[in-house]
């Protein structure tokens, strides 16, 4: 059964070889647009990642997931601003705001279930949104420019493009091993039980609560470094990244390529980003084509791309 | 019955104007099995679930082995030494049989915050969760997704989950609710042998197998315990017979 050469599976390497051979085409192309382009697709799709992690696995439907984001780049930008130039603080603070958050937000929020997780989740997210707003010292509303990359010494140069690119690669590559192992391991089983069925998970002694926050955090942490990098990417980093809408975003990305899968997001980030980068080519209304495919995949494919590729490739 | 395993004293639980429960009181030796009978609504699962702990009782109390449980989570029941099956089938329906099982071992094997090694690979595990399918008949179905699985395997399921926790105290929520008469043969075989390892309190609309079965059955209607007391004191109490066997013809009849 596994190990099959079957559609998905050479969909999916393609799409993993293919993002780490893309710099050797835009060297040689000379199109310095798709390796941009592409590594901010990289770095959505890690953000997408962690929120499968939750929303797929887990079966926490959180509608605030950009708020890590925007906390990953805030703690960049705001080092940055005050004169810590140095990765090696920068990006430990982002992760470990955004697990600090999500403890506190996954705290008071996974004592509710359904819609009501989902509103509360965006409510968090939308607070978070408002403070940024009003951080006057780190440029309100109107965000924050980061002069300077960070710093990682002599390791890795941020300014470079391919250098920038692969480190982006790296920690999707890496944040994805790391779904794949916990998912797999005894704490995974546990948190994807919690999804099927609660109600027998604590009748064979499992207690929810503190499984499914353990989870939440680690797929907070992993979406703050996404931020991070999101703020270097950009060098700049604005409240409109923990807008609600970006939340959406994410989570359409995740429903797109396959919930509860491995690399549904990867494929969900690509698909979605291309096609609004293209599409806001032709027409300036290009939500107007995305809405109704959106609805389509979700009408007719049921476990989204990944997972429309895996039944058609059982027959 | 000097040193009951369960001890249920005074147990109230209302839903809005309806008492539930009404003061039931209860003991369950160690190594028996008791059945508790009952027609429709007269509120046998709602008693379960407050010794299970998915409600807690508005009074009373609940003692396991001489504890009070009465305030203590479900999940850390469990831990106790307390397992049940539901009235409706509860699996994890995306999940493969053996997985099901194997849950339920690695609940009893220490916390489950490890976040690397392959749970699926772990043989101490899997060994157990085989053990506990075979133990029902359904070691073939190991790797069968259990949304797959007949209603009767999956009754069947419920109790290797349970078998799985090592439990004490085993609390059986109508298993033989829906099956037909050779899986119900089957099922009474089945708590048979299990009755001689462990306590089990059994709620049955089966009163073939209620009476074939238990060592002594408590009686409930309108969320009193009317009686309670051996198979042939049931069958001779005239209460018994006034209140609910005239009742029960009635009930199966249309049910």
């Amino acid at each position: 059964m596994k190990d099959q050469l079957n559609v998905r599976n050479a969909v999916v390497l393609l799409v993993l070889a293919g993002l780490l051979l893309l710099p050797l085409y835009t060297s040689m192309s000379g199109n310095v647009f798709a390796l941009t382009l592409f590594t901010r697709i990289v770095i959505f799709a890690l953000a997408a990642s962690s929120l499968n992690l939750i929303m797929g696995y887990g079966g926490m439907m959180s509608f605030g997931h950009a708020a890590y984001l925007g906390i990953g780049g805030y703690a960049v930008g705001i080092l940055a601003a005050e004169g810590i130039g140095s990765g090696f603080v920068q990006w430990p603070v982002a992760l470990l705001s955004s697990a600090l958050f999500a403890l506190v937000v996954g705290a008071l929020c996974l004592r509710t279930r359904g819609v009501y997780f989902i509103m509360i989740t965006l409510a968090f997210a939308q607070m978070a949104y408002y403070v940024a707003s009003a951080l006057s010292r780190y440029g309100g509303d109107d965000g924050l420019t980061i002069y300077k990359r960070s710093d990682f010494g002599g390791l890795i140069n941020l300014s470079n493009r391919v250098q920038f690119y692969y480190l982006c690669l790296g920690c999707l590559y890496g944040g994805i091993y790391l779904i794949w192992r916990i998912v797999n391991s005894r704490f995974g089983l546990v948190v994807q039980g919690l999804r099927s069925n609660e109600a027998r998970m604590q009748a064979i002694g499992f207690p929810a609560t503190r499984y499914r926050l353990v989870c939440f955090v680690i797929a907070g942490t992993l979406c703050g470094l996404a931020g991070a990098l999101l703020a270097n990417n950009t060098d700049f980093i604005s409240p409109a990244v923990m807008y609600w809408t970006r939340s959406g975003d994410l989570m359409v990305m995740v429903i797109l390529g396959g919930m509860g899968t491995l690399f549904g997001p990867v494929v969900g980030a690509i698909v979605y980003l291309v096609l609004e980068e293209f599409l806001s080519q032709v027409t300036e209304y290009w939500a107007l084509i995305m809405g109704p495919l959106l609805l389509l995949i979700v009408l007719f494919g049921r476990g989204g791309i990944v997972g429309v590729l895996g039944r058609f490739s059982r027959g | 019955m000097a040193d009951p395993l369960l001890r249920v004293e005074n147990l109230v639980r209302r839903f809005g104007g309806i008492v539930a429960t009404d003061h039931v009181s209860l003991e369950v030796a160690r190594g028996e099995l008791h059945a508790i009978i009952g027609p429709n609504g007269a509120g046998k699962t709602t008693l379960i679930s407050q010794l299970t702990g998915q409600l807690l009782p508005h009074a009373g109390a609940i003692y396991l082995a001489g504890q009070d449980i009465t305030r203590v989570p479900a999940w850390r029941r469990s831990a106790l030494g307390l397992a049940r099956s539901f009235q409706i089938t509860s699996l994890l329906p995306d999940f493969n049989a053996l997985d099901n099982v194997a849950l339920a071992a690695q609940a009893h094997d220490g916390h489950s915050f490890r976040f690397w090694g392959n749970a699926r690979k772990e043989s101490g595990l899997r060994a157990t969760a085989l053990a506990a399918l075979e133990r029902v008949g359904l070691g073939a179905r190991a790797n069968t997704l259990v949304s797959k699985l007949s209603h009767g395997e999956q009754r069947e399921l419920e109790l290797a989950v349970a078998l799985a926790t090592s439990p004490q105290l085993l609390l059986l929520d109508e298993p033989m609710a829906g099956l037909g008469i050779t899986e119900s043969a089957r099922m009474v075989k089945l708590l048979q042998e299990l009755r001689r390892e462990v306590t089990i309190v059994l709620v049955e609309h089966d009163m073939d197998a209620v009476f074939a079965l238990a060592d002594r059955i408590s009686v409930m209607v309108y969320g009193r315990v009317i009686a309670s007391g051996a198979p042939s004191e049931i069958r001779q109490n005239e209460d018994v017979k006034r209140a609910y066997l005239g009742e029960q013809h009635a009930v199966t009849r249309d049910g």
